[in-house]
């Protein structure tokens, strides 16, 4: 079990080296740079501009100074916002986007399984269609569609909650939330759902149920660990697709979080901004996988020994 | 019975396709889209970028020509619905398709190789996956300079990778048949067996995972113009459309709902058409 954490955590670090040098590189190649959308300045204080961000130095250097920079823990100053640097600018906005992560994974794998349980226990019945009924909905229609339509009907038509902003407390969340699990609620009610009738036919629950053990105790004790593995594993894309969209809720709820702030930071060529946001994310996908695979491993005996 | 026993595999799969009403009804519903958005546009006597200054910001009433009203700056907005739904499938088929051959094709060779090569080439494909894939859309589409071409680039270089994993595992296993084994002791070399045994052996699966791509393509598609990223104005996509549509929600929904309704049906009516041919090719896996 060691040398498999180990394992997965070495080719996560590499992953995380590639993403970050191909990140570098990419965004500095792209056309366009920091102060080219800027008013017709003087060519002199363009080239000071530049000078005080470094930008004259030849590529590698740049990157040497950026690496040495991470080792000491230091993002570099945005180009964008100035006098802030990369690591107070994602420190403000993160604590939104961890929120609004956080709450749209648990309300995902609660109403998820909840709703695959469901489904898987009483086949056909009106619990399942609507189980499946959001399961198609949730993953064929964008959030990006869904989202302005329950602004519509919740915050312009009824009022319950706000339309965007965090101002209003937990009324601000809910919509964030509900339209950032409604993909993966879809995804987890189905994987719950075919795997619980998969084990529902396996031999050992037939032997439980025919030594006499309770429904429920058979339910809890042996159905639910062996179907939720394939939901377990699923975790880990699943913080990466809530990752995806929060870059999209953030725009549409107007949430002041680091998923907004990568997209402008791309479309400004704010390279510090970007370079710092993309570590984050991709660490934060990167860990989530590996917890994910631990927890399979532990579970699981052919994960860790086999390839 | 007896003509059953002549089918082929391809042909029962097919056959097996065809029985599933929710999937055949999405392929005709899907057939009706398309031909609407390549010939649709033809029957009216403007296009999606000519302003109708009469016309500004008509309501949807049904009436001729503007069936379903006009935007702010006087454009027909089912035209440019139309229009923007032939940008939007047009990179979703061949986006899947450029997507689907890479992949299938590194696959294929990695699996078939095997040894060095295939533990190198598969290590370049993990380090890939590990990449927060709209951070990584994003960022190649800006390297490529932005619009269509750029977009198409960035969502096949993400893309290909899925297709890669399962072809190799299939390569993998073919490559140690006894009929591979024929072909390289007859003199085959090994290009010539990658192309006429391991990928035609590979095709099954490829259909599958390759009709899964295509709702995967459309919608990052649509999510990038979306954000302002991908397709630019005045040229429409489904994703700017509903763009403008999300601004003006609070007056007049239809900008948003008929982009919003026309991009939803193609993604259902694709993702059912791929549940039916998993369902048909690998009848075991539900």
């Amino acid at each position: 079990m060691g040398r498999f954490v180990l394992r997965r955590l070495w080719d996560g670090g590499l992953t995380l080296v590639a993403l970050v040098t191909l990140t570098f590189f990419v965004m500095r190649l792209a056309p366009g740079g920091p102060f080219s959308k800027n008013r017709k300045i003087s060519p002199e204080v363009l080239e000071n501009i530049q000078k005080s961000f470094h930008l004259d130095e030849p590529l590698w250097q740049q990157f040497g100074r950026y690496v040495w920079g991470l080792v000491h823990l230091d993002l570099g100053p945005s180009t964008r916002f100035r006098d802030y640097d990369v690591g107070a600018i994602i420190a403000s906005g993160l604590p939104y986007s961890l929120t609004i992560g956080f709450w749209a994974i648990v309300v995902a794998a609660l109403v998820g399984i909840a709703l695959g349980i469901a489904g898987a226990l009483r086949r056909n019945s009106a619990t399942d269609y609507l189980a499946g009924t959001v399961g198609v909905v949730g993953i064929a229609v964008p959030i990006f569609v869904i989202g302005p339509l329950m602004q519509v009907i919740f915050s312009l038509k009824l009022g319950w909650f706000p339309v965007g902003g965090m101002d209003g407390g937990w009324r601000s969340l809910v919509l964030p939330v509900l339209v950032l699990s409604l993909p993966n609620i879809a995804y987890i009610s189905r994987l719950t759902r075919t795997s619980m009738i998969e084990t529902l036919r396996e031999n050992h629950v037939r032997t439980a149920r025919a030594k006499g053990i309770g429904a429920r105790r058979v339910l809890v004790g042996h159905v639910l660990k062996g179907a939720l593995l394939p939901v377990i594993a699923y975790l880990g894309p699943a913080a990466a697709a809530v990752i995806t969209g929060s870059i999209l809720i953030e725009t549409i709820f107007a949430v002041p979080g680091i998923g907004r702030h990568f997209v402008d930071a791309a479309l400004n060529r704010d390279y510090p901004l970007v370079m710092g946001i993309t570590l984050l994310y991709g660490g934060l996908v990167i860990l989530f996988n590996i917890a994910t695979d631990i927890v399979r491993g532990w579970l699981d005996p052919r994960v860790r020994h086999g390839g | 019975m007896a003509a059953d026993q002549s089918l082929s595999t391809l042909q029962l799969q097919f056959r097996r396709f065809r029985a599933n009403r929710l999937a055949m009804a999405s392929v005709w519903v899907l057939g009706a889209v398309v031909v609407l958005c390549f010939l649709g546009p033809y029957a009216f006597p403007f296009t999606g970028e000519d302003a109708d200054f009469d016309f500004i910001a008509a309501p949807a009433l049904l009436e001729w020509p503007h069936l379903f009203g006009t935007d702010d700056f006087g454009r027909d907005l089912l035209v440019r619905v139309l229009e923007g739904g032939q940008v939007s499938l047009t990179i979703g088929f061949l986006g899947a398709l450029t997507a689907g051959v890479i992949g299938v094709l590194y696959g294929a060779v990695a699996g078939y190789a095997g040894g060095r090569t295939d533990s190198l080439m598969m290590r370049t494909v993990e380090i890939l996956y590990g990449f927060p894939y709209v951070i990584l859309v994003i960022l190649l589409s800006l390297l490529f300079g932005g619009g269509t071409v750029a977009l198409f680039a960035a969502i096949v270089f993400t893309l290909w990778l899925t297709p890669a994993v399962i072809v190799r595992a299939q390569a993998q296993s073919l490559a140690r048949r006894e009929f591979v084994e024929a072909a390289r002791a007859g003199g085959m070399t090994a290009r010539q067996i990658v192309l006429t045994h391991i990928v035609p052996n590979c095709v099954s699966v490829v259909i599958v995972y390759g009709s899964l791509l295509v709702p995967e393509v459309i919608l990052s598609e649509s999510f990038l113009s979306f954000l302002g990223i991908g397709i630019k104005e005045p040229q429409a996509s489904w994703g700017n459309l509903i763009q403008t549509g999300t601004a003006a929600m609070d007056t007049d929904l239809r900008l948003l709902l008929l982009p919003g309704g026309m991009l939803a049906v193609v993604l259902l009516c694709l993702n059912f058409i791929a549940d039916g041919l998993r369902d048909a090719f690998d009848p075991n896996d539900r």
